[in-house]
């Protein structure tokens, strides 16, 4: 079993593909840090590896699922939460985790972000977001705050962005945090309190992404971008998510926004039925015909 | 194996062919649908909405056909049979995710109920018009298989087959219904569970550390495991390797594709089903399916009436192409008719196994209703004189 006294493994290491290693994130990328606060969760959870999937969806972060040593698909561009959907529903017992970027949950896939919300899936959405379409290159998502250079603003953007966590509340979500790849024990430990709440959870990981957004943006490298994450970032926990949307080179508000219980989709289709059907209602799926 | 009893209404039945699909996709093992309505497939979803809670298993309805279509594969990997309906508007938006079907080798069911189009079209009326988008509609090189009822029955028969296929395969299998016969009602016999075949997962019998999810054995698909056994398998959309690992080389990538063809094309006749009457004596052949082989059947019944040497085929298996039949017939019949709700889609397959040998008369019909059977006559009428 794993030792965490014994320094020559490191403790992550169990659950990463380390035959996958390298992995094709930049010097000073805080995809890699979120990766680790995530593994220190599942350490700190005590949670059934058996039992969880990760799906991610396309981009940066969308390779996370091909990194960690879990039933981990890698989906389509903006598709993770939909597909999460299906393979919840389908074995309920799953703990199922999507791990995307800003991007893909947010823009190709944000209609599928709200309607989860909306309904309340039991699925743990971790959200890296580096405010930029980075994978491709460095255009604008709906994340990047305004006046920010992007190859596809070039002058500078100026669509409003998304204040995700804002969003995501008002869609439905029962657990909203926000913290910074500077934060990594803070997001470790909002990552376990999702994993203890029944429902939509939303977690938003801002991180750099040096190769694009911070040199376009004359924002230094990795480093310089935790020394700024450590100065602008205020910790608020219980802030009305409406007040944190983010600026270029602002203040990032962080903390749990959101911590609230309302049934999720499963207990509400459970009761639904029940009260329909009475006894007529086959509750578990019945797995075992599909194998023979 | 034989079917899950739950599932299996059996019996004698007037329903039409969108419900007969339902019952199908039950008896089949289905336990999983996700959905969006779209006229002239929704009555499917609906019947398997009302059903699906009293047999064990879940519907859902999505925020969109590309929900749907990906949520069906999530409960594929979760470990159901699933499938999800739809219509051309609604088929457009799923050719993503019917490639990463055929990517990732997961087994499931899409189910279009043709209506006119392109784009909006005719919401309430056939066509036929979605054929090669069944075959190509996703990027890249796959192959699929795709299947067409003429009847109600036929829905619920084929619509097993389906299941099975795209089990014994891994491949998503094309469920080429049309309006007419979606809302045709007919006699629909459902027999007793115990006579229904159905093709179990080809689930890993392997140890953890023994499993390569994409690795073959003779007959070139690969053993699936699902979330939650223990076996921590990586499943990706981007070329992968045995171990399901991502792999840029251009020797992966001509393995994985070439083998994602092959696994369907070495097995053709196998998959490949049709009907066939009079072919013996045949000058002319009718080839036609779906809802325009029973016109066909008219037109044809007409032209023996004039003693003309006509015989039929009507294709089943619309993909793959059964080439090697036409291939044999075009060696010693006159000509190939070939009417269809389309400006030519399938009658393009015929001409090009064909090769010049027969000719090949396409009676083609933008959709919105089905031919005249008079139509057809004229054209077998032309090339008995050819």
């Amino acid at each position: 079993m794993l030792n965490v006294i014994d320094d020559t493994v490191n403790p992550v290491e169990p659950f990463l593909r380390t035959d996958r290693m390298p992995h094709i994130w930049c010097p000073g990328c805080g995809i890699g840090t979120t990766v680790n606060s995530f593994a220190r969760a599942l350490i700190d959870s005590k949670i059934d590896l058996q039992t969880l999937a990760l799906v991610s969806g396309i981009g940066c972060t969308g390779r996370v699922a091909g990194y960690v040593k879990l039933d981990s698909f890698h989906t389509t561009h903006g598709r993770a939460i939909p597909f999460a959907t299906g393979l919840k529903l389908a074995n309920p017992k799953l703990n199922v985790v999507v791990y995307s970027g800003d991007g893909d949950l947010s823009a190709i896939g944000g209609n599928h972000l709200i309607h989860a919300a909306r309904r309340n899936i039991d699925l743990k959405v971790i959200c890296v977001n580096n405010l930029i379409y980075a994978m491709t290159g460095g255009q604008t998502a709906p994340t990047t705050p305004g006046h920010a250079t992007t190859s596809t603003n070039p002058y500078g953007t100026f669509e409003p962005a998304f204040n995700l966590p804002h969003l995501v509340e008002a869609a439905g979500a029962v657990y909203v945090a926000r913290w910074t790849t500077f934060h990594v024990r803070q997001l470790s430990r909002s990552i376990s309190e999702a994993f203890q709440k029944k429902g939509f959870s939303f977690i938003e990981v801002i991180s750099p992404c040096p190769t694009l957004y911070q040199r376009r943006n004359k924002m230094g490298d990795g480093l310089d971008t935790m020394k700024y994450y450590k100065e602008k970032s205020k910790v608020k926990n219980g802030a009305p998510t409406s007040e944190v949307g983010l600026t270029l080179n602002g203040e990032i508000v962080v903390g749990k926004f959101v911590d609230r219980d309302r049934p999720d989709y499963q207990s509400m289709m459970r009761a639904q039925y029940v009260e329909s059907l009475g006894d007529r209602y086959i509750e578990e799926p019945e797995m075992e015909c599909v194998c023979g | 194996m034989k079917a899950d009893p739950h599932g299996v209404l059996t019996g004698t039945h007037f329903i039409d062919g969108d419900h007969a699909c339902c019952e199908g996709a039950l008896a089949a093992g289905a336990r999983f649908a996700a959905g969006y309505p779209i006229t002239p497939s929704t009555e499917v979803v609906e019947r398997f909405a009302a059903r699906v809670p009293m047999v064990g298993g879940t519907f859902i309805q999505m925020e969109d056909e590309l929900a749907a279509s990906i949520a069906l594969q999530g409960g594929v990997w979760g470990g159901a049979k699933a499938f999800t309906v739809t219509s051309g508007p609604g088929f457009s938006l799923m050719m993503e995710h019917i490639g990463y079907a055929a990517m990732t080798e997961t087994p499931c069911v899409f189910v279009d109920v043709q209506r006119g189009g392109p784009s909006t079209g005719l919401p309430t009326l056939p066509a036929q018009a979605d054929m090669m988008q069944a075959r190509w509609g996703s990027h890249g090189d796959y192959e699929i298989i795709a299947l067409c009822p003429n009847s109600p029955q036929e829905c619920f028969d084929l619509t097993i087959k389906a299941f099975n296929l795209a089990e014994e395969f891994r491949v998503p299998v094309m469920f080429m219904m049309d309006e007419v016969v979606g809302h045709m009602t007919e006699k629909v016999v459902i027999p007793p569970a115990d006579q229904i075949e159905v093709v179990p997962r080809k689930h890993t019998h392997k140890s953890v550390e023994d499993y390569l999810p994409y690795a073959t054995n003779g007959d070139m698909v690969p053993e699936m495991a699902h979330a939650g056994e223990g076996y921590k398998f990586h499943v990706t959309g981007l070329t992968h390797d045995e171990r399901g690992y991502p792999n840029m080389t251009p020797q992966t990538q001509d393995k994985l594709v070439r083998r994602l063809q092959n696994k369907i094309r070495i097995a053709v006749d196998r998959i490949c089903l049709f009907e066939e009457d009079g072919l013996e004596n045949a000058e002319v052949v009718v080839i036609s399916y779906g809802i325009t082989s029973r016109v066909a059947q008219r037109a044809i019944d007409m032209a023996h009436e004039r003693g003309l040497k006509v015989g039929k085929l009507r294709l089943i298996t619309a993909w793959p192409f059964p080439d090697k039949k036409i291939v044999e017939l075009a060696a010693r019949v006159k000509a190939f008719v070939v009417p269809e709700l389309n400006l030519g889609q399938m009658v393009r397959e015929v001409e090009r196994a064909a090769a010049g040998k027969a000719k090949t008369f396409a009676v083609s019909h933008a959709g919105g209703g089905v031919h005249n059977p008079e139509e057809i006559l004229r054209a077998i009428v032309e090339a008995s004189r050819c």
